[in-house]
């Protein structure tokens, strides 16, 4: 559930009526978690709350963001609200696995969230396996998208716009040609789950990945982003903060917690084996 | 090191236990299993009933670990609570720019929450390191629900129980928590001796 960080002092909790969340699904690559991390550092967003919850493996460490001697040693947990009221954007970073069989139960609990602090939309960043990719897919832009029906209604016609790819249906059954046709996102861990559940209970969803393996998915993440910003035209330049990923004198690749990167001079947690197969 | 250093029979009484449903325990009796045969005890310090001490020997599966922290601080006074979090972990899990051969383990690094104002016994835990399972649990709650709290971790090179890992805690000794609670540092030798002894092979 939700927890503000500030509760005392008259200070009324956060209000996010009308807000775009923005999120990760704990994925291939950790791409939607590598891109969050850029929205919050770049944007420089204000911590707000918690979202304490049982489903997550428990994790804590210190400031991820941090710009300052000051901001340095403030610890951060595994799920973490983030928010910027001037772009009505609130963001949900996940840092840790899911506990196995809690998929379900924190999908309920986060649409329960997004429904009664009137979120507008839900804008979910997701990943999949590119080696799943069938021939078609294997061409042309490796992004895709997918929108619930009730936000279908509102930007459907933007996505044309924007000449973006929707996800496609695979049959149920390959091999087989008249089969219904089924949304697949191998490696997406909560994705497909939580989309399910959005369209049913009429959320306004859209789902943003990129098909990608594991490795070094720094670029996956600023690609993600950039599609993202087409759309949500967060910065005005495509100019995510490059720096936030170098490592300048002794400061530390300090994103997430566990990407495993064997490219970065520093080698960050991997011991938290992300089981992104479905529940 | 709390065993050695804070523990004893006289000033610390046993009042509660955890039990995990897939809890093994060691004991000489299979018919009558003893609460104090289960590797997750509370002690109570007679003198002052507010201090309370657990020592926890048993892996906590991620999957109990809210559960636990449920029960034992469902029990307790939130108001002017205060929390102390000793773990070890391997030293090859820490991360750092520093050469290993700069590296002198065992050591200890620290994290607090935000309500914790007090002086902290050695460095906080640089970034990319995290810290995980129960200590995480307990030191998140802590965090979530505005409870002072410190966790001070210790990176060892050794898998055994050693004098050198224990007494590596030692700085915690002059901290304002444990300070009225440290006994007589002979008493302390002796019993990290025996402690060895029996540990041994």
């Amino acid at each position: 559930m939700f927890i503000p960080c500030d509760r005392g002092g008259g200070s009324a909790a956060p209000d996010f009526k009308g807000f775009t969340l923005l999120m990760p699904a704990v994925s291939v690559g950790n791409v939607g978690q590598l891109a969050i991390d850029l929205v919050i550092s770049t944007l420089d967003m204000t911590k707000v709350g918690y979202f304490y919850t049982d489903c997550l493996v428990p994790m804590v460490g210190n400031n991820p963001y941090a710009t300052a001697e000051e901001n340095l040693m403030e610890l951060s947990i595994n799920a973490e609200v983030y928010s910027l009221p001037s772009k009505k954007l609130v963001v949900l970073q996940i840092r840790s696995p899911f506990i196995k069989n809690k998929y379900r139960p924190f999908c309920e609990t986060l649409l329960s969230w997004v429904k009664s602090s009137k979120c507008a939309r839900v804008v979910l960043l997701s990943s999949s396996h590119a080696y799943q990719r069938d021939d078609e897919q294997l061409l042309g832009t490796p992004l895709r998208y997918l929108l619930t029906p009730d936000l279908e209604k509102v930007v459907g016609g933007c996505m044309k716009e924007l000449n973006w790819k929707e996800m496609e249906r695979v049959a149920a059954y390959p091999g087989i040609s008249d089969t219904d046709k089924v949304l697949h996102i191998p490696g997406g861990g909560i994705t497909k789950l939580l989309f399910t559940k959005s369209c049913s209970e009429g959320i306004q969803m859209a789902v943003l990945l990129k098909f990608c393996s594991e490795g070094d998915n720094i670029p996956d993440a600023f690609v993600l982003v950039n599609y993202l910003n087409e759309w949500l035209q967060l910065i005005k330049k495509q100019q995510f903060h490059r720096s936030f990923f170098t490592v300048e004198d002794t400061k530390f690749l300090a994103l997430t917690f566990w990407q495993w990167s064997p490219t970065c001079p520093l080698l960050i947690s991997s011991e938290l084996a992300i089981d992104i197969r479905k529940p | 090191f709390l065993s050695s250093f804070i523990l004893d029979s006289v000033c610390w009484e046993v009042v509660g236990v955890v039990k995990l449903w897939n809890e093994w325990c060691r004991t000489s009796s299979t018919t009558n299993v003893l609460p104090t045969d289960s590797f997750c005890l509370f002690y109570r310090l007679i003198s002052d009933p507010t201090v309370l001490l657990c020592q926890c020997s048993c892996y906590v599966a991620e999957d109990q670990q809210f559960q636990w922290l449920e029960k034992v601080f469902g029990s307790m006074q939130k108001k002017g609570l205060q929390v102390t979090i000793l773990s070890t972990c391997p030293v090859a899990d820490y991360k750092t720019q520093e050469s290993t051969l700069t590296l002198v383990s065992p050591f200890l690094r620290a994290l607090k929450t935000k309500e914790f104002q007090e002086q902290v016994c050695c460095p906080l835990l640089e970034q990319p390191n995290i810290v995980r399972d129960l200590p995480a649990a307990v030191l998140s709650y802590c965090q979530v629900w505005q409870i002072p709290a410190v966790l001070y971790q210790c990176y060892t090179d050794v898998i055994k129980l050693d004098t050198v890992t224990i007494e590596a805690f030692k700085p915690l000794l002059s901290s304002k928590v444990l300070k009225s609670l440290a006994k007589d540092a002979s008493e302390s030798s002796k019993i990290l001796k025996k402690f060895l002894t029996t540990n041994d092979g």
